[in-house]
């Protein structure tokens, strides 16, 4: 046995010195590997898959044979004034005005909590259980809420001697309504952020400040908020994304077509009533790509008005 | 060769081998009184043929969304799947989804396919293929408030002018009281506006398939239904389905309520009902064409043509579906089942409302679609649903109806 087992082991040691020299060399390649075939089949296929989509007419079942159609289905898109650019118009207003009142109050409550108080940790807790709540559970108790004959808030209203409101059944109002769950569910999260954000200032400029006899205002407008500059653009990022796909709250009120006269559907909710609903995969996949589009420049935006803002 | 026999024996009707080895099966639905009443007989299959049926329940929307990409993926982690005839059948089976049961549903003379309502075979057969069992069928009712009516000395309506007459008489908003309460959302509108058209003459589509919502009793349905629920209705109620629309009646805020019989359940509650003693059930009133409510199949257990166990699928659906079982939902469940036999036994049907069981048994006039039938429903409920909410929000009807003519004939005619 032994003697059989020599001469098989000088070449097996050759083979295995090949082997770790090549591993030597291409270390980088091999421990990014897991993390480079994670991201292509996560992330690289799919989107490749729904450009391949978007170019044809599929619809029904993605085994039914299609056709290619070109930027057919991009044209119809950016020329189609009663759905898209409603929709388009309806992210931008909800986005923009949800993100404003969040990071305004979020910055409110986060400054007022900075300070050390008596029960400063429940208070914390109490102002962090929208954010732990599920998106759909939220929407339906809101839902009840805002029923104009049998909901809380109308009763609510009658009893301050106020008129009741539609609130997310009327036309006008829905979208606004939403804006407030939507506020009242995400505010939390900027609060967290910007209390990370402050605890990570330090105290010597502000006293400094104060010694110079600068108000509290000023303290706030001139040395504060500059230093908690970067945290409040990562907050915004983070946030805007996710309030431009925001879905599930608009879901769980409205319904798949953001209403009877579409008054809540955002892009989000067209393109999956257009996937799911309607089972146009190739028009719903063009829709996608032009939303991803516009994430991207927006993304790219607030990436280099953040630029500026540190460099200033 | 053992994998090529059991390949082919799984296209013939009546469980061969195959079927003998099968230890599990997994079917998925929306929740509904039937869902309910498979919990209870999942339990007993198990104990009388040792084969555990895994139930997977889902809302009908998501339902659908999941089916749509299962489907698609071909995947055959699923055998046995209930569906809305109305919503996907076309689609799915032109998908390729869908078993062909056929052959199934004929093999077994005891089991009686013919025991099951004509109706209810009728609408899970397409181009002479059947792709399904029923096993719920569904009729639209008027509920209302025997109290109030006996109160205030209205007969009970029997005409849809009668109905509006009546809810504008106990229409009283100032106290949050209102005449009616009935869907209102766009897309689900649709399936109950559609007995109101059938009564005003209409229908979605001519005998050629081709879009008819523009004719004048379209428009006049659509102006009454509308009517209906401006005047009478609660506020809110373009944001209405029917768990919104019947939370009003169950909470004891309408006198009237139309919609599917189905939901009788909800009002004899008492968790979620204020009116469990003063519910009363009656028949679609008579427009001026006569009563033409429709009469469906709202779910249907039909086979997934990627399963590895159709033989062992049909084995459960039939056993399911067979007449003693049937009897057993009925009375126990108060599932509104599809046999003919059910529905004639008195004991079988003491479980359900007195008033309900009456107006199934006489099925007169009734019509056996509630939506357009087309393979893109989705779309074409949205088409055809948008004049009932002008109505509602007092708009111009007429010129609405035209927009959805045209845009319903065309989505008509890209599928030809």
């Amino acid at each position: 046995m032994t003697t059989t087992a020599k001469p098989t082991l000088a070449p097996r040691r050759h083979v295995a010195n090949t082997v770790s020299n090549w591993v030597d060399r291409n270390l980088k390649w091999i421990f990014t590997a897991p993390a480079i075939a994670f991201v292509a089949l996560l992330i690289i296929f799919p989107i490749g898959y729904t450009v391949f989509l978007s170019l044809t007419d599929s619809a029904s079942s993605v085994t039914r044979p299609f056709d290619f159609i070109g930027f057919d289905n991009y044209a119809y898109w950016l020329t189609d004034v009663t759905r898209f650019w409603p929709a388009v118009g309806r992210t931008a207003y909800f986005t923009a005005v949800a993100l404003t009142l969040e990071l305004g109050f979020g910055l409110a409550i986060a400054l007022l909590l900075r300070k050390t108080f008596r029960g400063q940790s429940i208070v914390r807790v109490f102002i962090l259980l929208p954010l732990v709540a599920t998106p759909v559970a939220v929407g339906m108790m809101w839902l009840l809420i805002f029923e104009p004959t049998i909901g809380f808030a109308n009763v609510l209203m009658k009893s301050l001697g106020l008129p009741a409101q539609l609130w997310l059944s009327g036309k006008e109002s829905a979208l606004n309504t939403i804006i407030f769950i939507d506020v009242w569910q995400w505010t939390p999260m900027i609060i967290l952020i910007l209390l990370a954000g402050l605890s990570t200032i330090p105290e010597e400029p502000e006293e400094a400040a104060l010694v110079d006899g600068a108000n509290a205002w000023q303290r706030f407008r001139h040395v504060t908020l500059p230093l908690l500059m970067p945290t409040l653009g990562a907050a915004a990022i983070l946030r805007s994304i996710d309030a431009m796909k925001t879905f599930d709250i608009i879901y769980a009120t409205k319904g798949r077509n953001g209403g009877s006269n579409n008054e809540a559907e955002t892009l989000n909710m067209l393109a999956y009533n257009e996937s799911f609903g309607n089972s146009q995969y190739g028009s719903a996949a063009a829709l996608l790509m032009l939303f991803l589009t516009f994430i991207i420049i927006i993304l790219a935006v607030l990436a280099i008005l953040r630029k500026k803002g540190t460099r200033v | 060769m053992i994998a090529l026999g059991a390949g082919m024996t799984a296209c013939a009707p009546a469980g061969g081998d195959s079927s003998a080895d099968v230890t599990e099966l997994t079917l998925i639905a929306a929740n509904s009184p039937w869902t309910k009443g498979l919990e209870t007989l999942a339990v007993d299959y198990e104990e009388e043929t040792g084969v555990k049926v895994n139930l997977e329940f889902y809302g009908n929307e998501q339902l659908n969304d999941t089916l749509k990409v299962k489907l698609n993926a071909q995947s055959s982690d699923f055998d046995i799947y209930a569906y809305q005839v109305q919503d996907v059948m076309r689609e799915f089976s032109r998908n390729g989804w869908l078993a062909d049961m056929t052959d199934y549903v004929s093999s077994d003379p005891e089991w009686d396919w013919d025991d099951f309502q004509s109706s209810a075979r009728d609408a899970v057969t397409l181009d002479g293929v059947v792709y399904g069992v029923p096993v719920m069928t569904e009729r639209h009712v008027m509920y209302y408030r025997s109290d109030l009516l006996e109160q205030a000395g209205i007969p009970v309506p029997t005409t849809l002018d009668e109905l509006a007459a009546a809810a504008a008489k106990l229409n009283n908003p100032d106290n949050g009281f209102y005449g009616i309460a009935m869907r209102g959302a766009k897309v689900p509108l649709v399936t109950q506006f559609s007995s109101f058209l059938y009564s005003y003459g209409g229908d979605f589509q001519d005998e050629d398939g081709n879009a008819t919502v523009d004719t004048p009793e379209a428009i006049e349905a659509y102006e009454f239904y509308g009517k209906l629920l401006k005047d009478y209705g609660p506020p809110g109620a373009t944001n209405m389905g029917w768990p919104e629309a019947s939370a009003i009646f169950a909470q004891g805020n309408a006198a009237f309520y139309l919609d599917a019989d189905s939901q009788a359940y909800t009002f004899l509650d008492p968790a979620n009902s204020a009116v469990v003693d003063t519910v009363a059930y009656g028949s679609f009133p008579a427009g001026p064409a006569g009563s033409h409510p429709y009469s469906i199949v709202p779910q249907t257990v039909g086979i997934n043509e990627f399963s590895k166990k159709k033989d062992a699928a049909w084995e459960f659906i039939k056993w399911v579906t067979n007449e003693e079982n049937s009897k057993k939902l009925l009375s126990e469940a108060t599932v509104p089942v599809a046999r003919d036999s059910a529905w004639a036994d008195d004991e079988a049907t003491s479980g359900f409302p007195a008033g309900l069981v009456e107006i199934v048994r006489s099925s007169e006039g009734t019509v056996g679609h509630d939506r357009p039938q087309l393979e893109q429903v989705a779309l074409a409920r949205e088409i055809v649903g948008a004049p009932a909410v002008v109505a509602i929000e007092g708009g111009n009807v007429s010129d609405s109806a035209k927009q959805a003519q045209t845009d319903f004939q065309k989505l008509l005619d890209g599928e030809k």
